[in-house]
């Protein structure tokens, strides 16, 4: 299955290469120009039909950690790359190295723990990665400062329609792009597969500018807050309500004639979609909209809950959700009836 | 059964403190290959007998707890959220992004949710969630839920037991699953051999919650001298060197009041002719293992014993290495081809 091969795969920010491989292999012999650039960005162009440019963009990285060096008992000292909660790691199992050496993040039993310590969460120098090393010098010979750390999570289903895995922030949307390229759509379009999103956004500009698009879709994972201790009010999304449009983030005003029309679509065609109801956390729509002279963007996020997690939920009924509302967009731009190119 | 597969597969299977059917049956099976006889009595404890030279005396009694720690259903809300009881000491800290498999008419997974971060002040982060706002997801209706779990089901880490190295293993309930791995290498050691009296090897239930099983078996069992084998703190950055015991540093001996001054002595013995490593350790309070209440059995008995380093203890990646779980059993293996009725009768203290 495409989700589970493209989340099982580590690649933090900066090392996205087996990412990378896994698309390429999945695009080839699919009539696309494949290509690349000196970030790691990865781009598939599609000759479908006599319309201006499109770009689908969607980021590669997930969020993980870095070998930063080593415990004179073979522990492995480690630093997060990209945001993640510190109070989501102890207890859990990684992958250290493209080799992926198998590691567990252990903590001080509860028994030799004071009360008051259970009151705070453990620090960055509490939490230490066993190898099974028994000496520094051992713990060198299996893996490298500067190594990458992901959460060695089994992608699955939980239920009929709920899969758990790791990075499906935005390995998602990079599925949901392979799909509507093999779908051979009536347009002309890139698909533009992103590095280093979690580290401040940093692939998606050099990828805009490459590719030139008159329209750049982003295909996001967000966050799904729809669990206890969060009031109705304040959900940014609803897991299993479709795709989530952003209206603004913290790097992104959307344009609303896009929008509008988007939601006709997808009102027209019966597909669940919903606003994305926040305005905090950036995303690749921020650096794609500000290159060139200013390029016209959407954004669409599927709700994942525990979201930069080691186990995180996606609902499969969301991600068909996704798919389909951007193949009827293209559909739509192919018979004309999009804004693009019209101004404000 | 070889060692490997059989800790891989009772580290996996569940059995929290009350729950041990499932586990207990696998051990069963096991030994049902190589002990004379196995039975379980009314609490659950799985008691397996190799016949000795002197089968009309008491036998010698080998325990290590077959239960691990883990959770009930405690409610579900009206969104299908769960909430949890602990069983046994379990650090809330751990449970967020853990994976679990609650055990109910139908084996339903989740994920231990937590509250998403941009609905947090930047302060919350330096707060440790407590048990009371930890929740578990299995992607499901209440009126789905339902119909797989119910209030009450038992709840385990969903861990599969996995190798760091050749050597270095990690999983769930290897407290104290790898001490009734070293008496399942104890049955192996003796497959071929008498022993001087007949050993009884006990995986005892409800450890974790009290030391209930031991009473129950040790009461039927009625022996003159018991071992019991549990796991120990591996040296960790951190920890209190002189509580804990290194990795692959051989079984520690635990000397205390629950340890048998002659039994001690045995020990040392033995592993000095059979050259294993050992580890001395003091433990000035008795508690916390089956030794506790076995010594206290009817008219008392002499008992001893043996730890197993472990890291990350009550965690779902507790950490052993098979080789201190391979020379616990070969220890306990000797000393029971050397305990004969003359040694016994002289732990009496007369």
């Amino acid at each position: 299955m495409l989700i589970k091969e493209l989340t099982e795969v580590p690649g933090i920010a900066g090392r996205e290469g087996q990412v990378r491989e896994l698309i390429k292999e999945q695009l080839k012999g699919q009539d696309l120009a494949l290509s690349g650039d000196a970030m790691g960005n990865f781009y598939a162009r599609w000759e479908g039909g006599q319309t201006p440019l499109l770009m689908l963009a969607s980021h590669m990285d997930e969020v993980g950690f870095m070998v930063m060096g080593y415990d004179n008992s073979g522990l492995i000292k480690f630093a997060p790359v990209g945001g993640i909660d510190l109070r989501v790691v102890p207890g859990k199992k990684v992958y250290l190295g493209d080799e992926k050496t198998p590691g567990v993040i252990g903590v001080k039993p509860i028994h030799m723990q004071k009360k008051a310590e259970q009151n705070r969460p453990f620090s960055r120098q509490d939490l230490l990665i066993d190898i099974g090393a028994s000496s520094e010098n051992e713990a060198r010979k299996k893996v490298n400062i500067g190594d990458q750390i992901t959460f060695s999570t089994t992608t699955e289903f939980i239920s009929e329609r709920v899969m758990k895995g790791k990075a499906f922030d935005d390995r998602a949307g990079c599925a949901a792009i392979i799909e509507i390229l093999k779908s051979r759509p009536p347009v002309k379009l890139c698909g533009a597969f992103t590095v280093q999103e979690e580290v401040g956004l940093r692939g998606a500009g050099v990828a805009a500018s490459n590719v030139g698009p008159a329209l750049a879709l982003v295909l996001e994972g967000t966050t799904a807050s729809d669990v206890p201790e969060s009031p109705p009010h304040r959900y940014s999304t609803t897991m299993g309500e479709g795709p989530a449009l952003t209206i603004m983030d913290r790097s992104f005003l959307a344009n609303q004639k896009l929008n509008q029309r988007v939601m006709e679509l997808a009102e027209r065609e019966g597909i669940k979609y919903q606003l994305r109801r926040t305005s905090i956390g950036g995303t690749d729509s921020g650096p794609i909209h500000l290159r060139e002279e200013g390029i016209p963007t959407i954004g669409l996020s599927l709700p994942c809950r525990y979201i930069h997690s080691p186990a995180s939920l996606l609902n499969m009924d969301d991600l068909q959700n996704m798919i389909d509302l951007v193949k009827t967009i293209l559909q739509d731009i192919a018979e004309g009836g999009f804004p693009i190119g019209t101004t404000y | 059964m070889d060692l490997k597969s059989f800790i891989e597969r009772i580290s996996n299977s569940p059995g929290i403190s009350g729950c041990e059917q499932e586990v207990a049956g696998e051990i069963t099976m096991a030994w049902e290959q190589i002990a004379d006889e196995v039975r379980r009595d009314n609490l659950g404890n799985v008691i397996a007998l190799k016949k000795g030279k002197n089968s009309h005396k008491p036998p010698l009694m080998l325990a290590a707890h077959q239960d691990e720690i883990g959770f009930l259903v405690r409610d579900i809300d009206k969104d299908g959220f769960i909430s949890l009881d602990p069983i046994g000491g379990i650090d809330p800290r751990l449970l967020p992004g853990q994976e679990i498999k609650i055990w109910g008419r139908e084996e339903t997974l989740g994920v231990v949710g937590a509250r998403p971060p941009h609905l947090q002040k930047p302060q919350d982060r330096e707060k440790a969630i407590p048990l009371e706002k930890i929740f578990v997801d299995c992607g499901l209706k209440k009126e789905e839920l339902e119909k797989k779990i119910r209030i009450g089901d038992a709840v385990t880490f969903h861990q599969k037991m996995g190798w760091l190295n050749e050597n270095i293993g990690y999983g769930k309930a290897l407290d104290d699953r790898a001490g009734v791995a070293a008496l399942h290498q104890v049955l192996l050691e003796l497959k071929d051999r008498t022993t001087p009296l007949d050993v009884a090897v006990v995986a005892t239930v409800q450890e974790e919650v009290g030391i209930r099983g031991a009473i129950t078996s040790s009461f039927a069992l009625n022996p003159d001298l018991g071992l019991a084998v549990d796991v120990a703190f591996a040296s960790r950055p951190g920890l209190e060197k002189e509580m804990t015991l290194n990795s692959n540093g051989g079984p520690g001996l635990e000397i205390g009041p629950h340890m048998h001054p002659g039994v001690l002595e045995k020990l040392k013995e033995v592993a000095g002719e059979k050259e294993i490593p050992i580890q001395l350790i003091g433990v000035p309070h008795p508690g916390g293992t089956d030794t506790y209440v076995m010594q206290m059995n009817r008219c008392g008995m002499a008992t001893g014993l043996l730890s197993i380093p472990l890291a990350n203890m009550h965690s779902p990646v507790e950490v052993i290495d098979i080789r201190d779980v391979r020379r616990t059993g070969r220890l306990m293996a000797s000393f029971c081809l050397q305990a004969d009725v003359e040694f016994v009768e002289g732990l009496k203290c007369l």
